[in-house]
């Protein structure tokens, strides 16, 4: 085999990536069509296309861009930055069972803003909701690696991470046991299902700056993910500073989480599954599977929002109730295939 | 040339120390084995020349003081082979090679410049693994595997490089595969150091043998002299069976004392 061999071995391989990225990136543009035409009112996705673009009858337009725009947009971002951080840790760790939800960052994350909320610190449009839940979150990424450590296990990690998960849910149990008006119990305790409903421009200007910061700090340590494939010491044998990587992966994955849980309470599981989906059409490179592990999850949480709008059923269905329908069997598909690895065996 | 050298090297580790007063000066050219009954510091003296973990005393490497060094830097005087040849993805062995250029600034394998994919073409030839270059590094046998760390090791094109126990669990085949690669890697003026606990392979492969006990640096020199029967008593409490064959020396571990 020669160099000229090799190269094209390597272009093959880089050609059929950016096919698979090409029909994410058209799928993920039909579903948002779709779920922008989905609602009381049914609008074709051709339909959908002219209100956008300022065509088509007034009511269509107002109905799209300004009720269900908002809606849409969310569901995209908040499904890319999940996604994102979801390969994002997995790389950090070498763990294809890390996720922010299996880590307790988005129920620490719902704590920090619920605690916001509860206290009357603020009301639930206001930006003291996003630095509360990005705070919490980072709190709980940062906790879970000092006590992974190193070199940490999966069971380790899946530990901790059920630690976390159950202290964050504890304590917003307790904030909520604490509260003196029983209609915010109620609020809040719809709000922690997650949901994408009746969001509006201003939920957008809340979240999308933090997810938006979040993703290009994610995005900018790409390389360093695919070093560290040959494990944390050799990574920085090539020059990969470690200790800073992981600060910036807690830094990006807490202000991604954050920002989206704020908006629409605790939305789980898209992190875990995203790359999965993923691996099999790009390959196993951590760096090559960020953006689309990110195209995924926006995929999927677009999709998970049009489900909920088309189930029939006597009340709506929260989104973040049906990703962790889901995202659970898969998580045990997960652990059946990682069994040898989780037993104790070489990760 | 003077490739490393260290001055009253101290290591320590919480509040164990592990290493004690080491130093040492080494020169381009030569294959050094550091050897050691377990948990004599090997690898930690590994880690700590290479700049992985802190450690006091000076270090100069090819005449600036390590401390000075930006990682980058480091990563560019050093290449590191730890033990295990771990890796976590199932990625194809010329990307793993191809990581071997990351201290260049070529982080996408699949983007290589002409000089960095030249450089893991000769590293792949070198280590002989140019007939498994697509396929997954996990897919490999434990022999196969060690090559494309090799491979990987050489493509950085470092002037030092370090490997922990890089003949650990392999066939004897595969051990001296191993040990001829990094022969040539020094026959082309490269310092390399490895740890080992073949002190066979040590006498047969190596110019120049480092003998650490007990967080001290207790014997060192040609193979023949640094692994003396009085060091093979005192450090390894073993007694060995000594020969000279096709003019290197031959130690053979025998019983203990």
């Amino acid at each position: 085999m020669s160099v000229h061999d090799m190269t094209i071995a390597a272009d093959l391989a880089a050609r059929r990536r950016i096919g698979a990225t090409m029909a994410m990136i058209a799928l993920v543009t039909l579903l948002a069509l779709i779920s922008l035409g989905i609602g009381p009112v049914r609008l074709s996705p051709l339909a959908v296309v002219e209100a956008l673009f300022g065509e088509g009858s007034e009511v269509s337009q107002v109905i799209v861009r300004e009720i269900r725009l908002p809606r849409t947009i969310l569901a995209l971002a908040i499904g890319a930055i999940l996604g994102l951080s979801g390969a994002a840790l997995q790389g950090l760790l070498r763990n294809p069972l890390a996720s922010p939800s299996l880590f307790g960052a988005p129920q620490s994350a719902a704590f920090g803003a619920v605690l916001v909320i509860a206290l009357g610190l603020a009301d639930v449009r206001s930006y003291a909701l996003p630095v509360a839940a990005i705070i919490a979150a980072f709190g709980s990424v940062f906790v879970l690696l000092m006590i992974a450590g190193r070199n940490a296990g999966l069971l380790i990690l899946i530990l901790a991470g059920l630690a976390i998960s159950s202290l964050a849910g504890a304590a917003t149990a307790l904030v909520m046991n604490l509260a003196s008006n029983p209609f915010l119990v109620l609020e809040i305790a719809f709000w922690l299902l997650g949901s994408l409903e009746d969001r509006s421009f201003q939920h957008v200007m809340l979240a999308l700056p933090f997810i938006v910061a979040g993703a290009a700090i994610l995005l900018s340590q790409r390389s360093a993910f695919r070093a560290l494939t040959l494990g944390e010491e050799t990574a920085q044998s090539l020059g990969v500073d470690v200790n800073r990587l992981r600060l910036l992966v807690i830094l990006g994955v807490a202000l991604g989480v954050g920002g989206a849980v704020a908006v629409t309470g605790t939305i789980g599981f898209i992190g875990l599954v995203a790359p999965h989906l993923m691996r099999p059409l790009i390959g196993h490179d951590p760096a090559r599977l960020l953006v689309p592990s990110a195209l995924a999850g926006s995929a999927l949480l677009l999709a998970a929002d049009i489900a909920v709008r088309i189930i029939p059923s006597t009340s709506d269905i929260k989104v973040g109730v049906l990703t962790s329908i889901i995202g659970v069997p898969f998580f045990l598909y997960l652990i059946m295939r990682e069994r040898r690895a989780l037993s104790g065996g070489v990760a | 040339m003077m490739a490393l050298a260290a001055q009253n090297l101290r290591v320590a580790l919480g509040r164990r120390r592990v290493l004690e007063g080491i130093s040492l000066s080494l020169s381009s050219g030569h294959l050094v084995a550091l050897v050691g009954p377990n948990g004599a510091g090997k690898t930690t003296l590994l880690r700590a020349l290479a700049g992985l973990i802190p450690s006091d005393g000076e270090i100069h490497v090819g005449g600036d003081a390590l401390a000075a060094l930006s990682l980058r830097e480091r990563a560019k005087r050093f290449a590191y082979l730890p033990q295990g040849h771990m890796v976590h993805w199932p990625l194809p062995a010329r990307d793993i090679v191809a990581l071997g250029r990351y201290p260049h600034g070529a982080t996408d394998p699949a983007r290589l410049s002409p000089r960095d994919a030249e450089a893991v073409l000769r590293a792949m030839q070198a280590a002989d693994v140019m007939e498994f270059s697509e396929r997954r590094v996990t897919e490999l046998s434990g022999g196969e595997r060690s090559r494309v760390a090799l491979a990987r090791v050489f493509a950085v094109e470092a002037p030092i490089i370090l490997a922990d126990e890089p003949t650990a669990s392999l066939d004897p085949r595969h051990q001296i595969d191993v040990m001829k690669g990094l022969r040539g890697a020094a026959d082309t003026g490269v310092l390399v150091i490895v740890v080992t606990h073949d002190l066979g392979l040590a006498a047969r492969f190596a110019d120049h043998v480092l003998v650490l006990s007990k967080g001290r640096l207790v014997s060192q020199g040609a193979p023949a002299e640094a692994l003396s029967e009085a060091v093979m008593a005192d450090v390894f409490r073993i007694s060995a069976y000594r020969a000279e064959h096709e003019r290197e020396t031959v130690i053979v571990p025998w019983a203990e004392i």
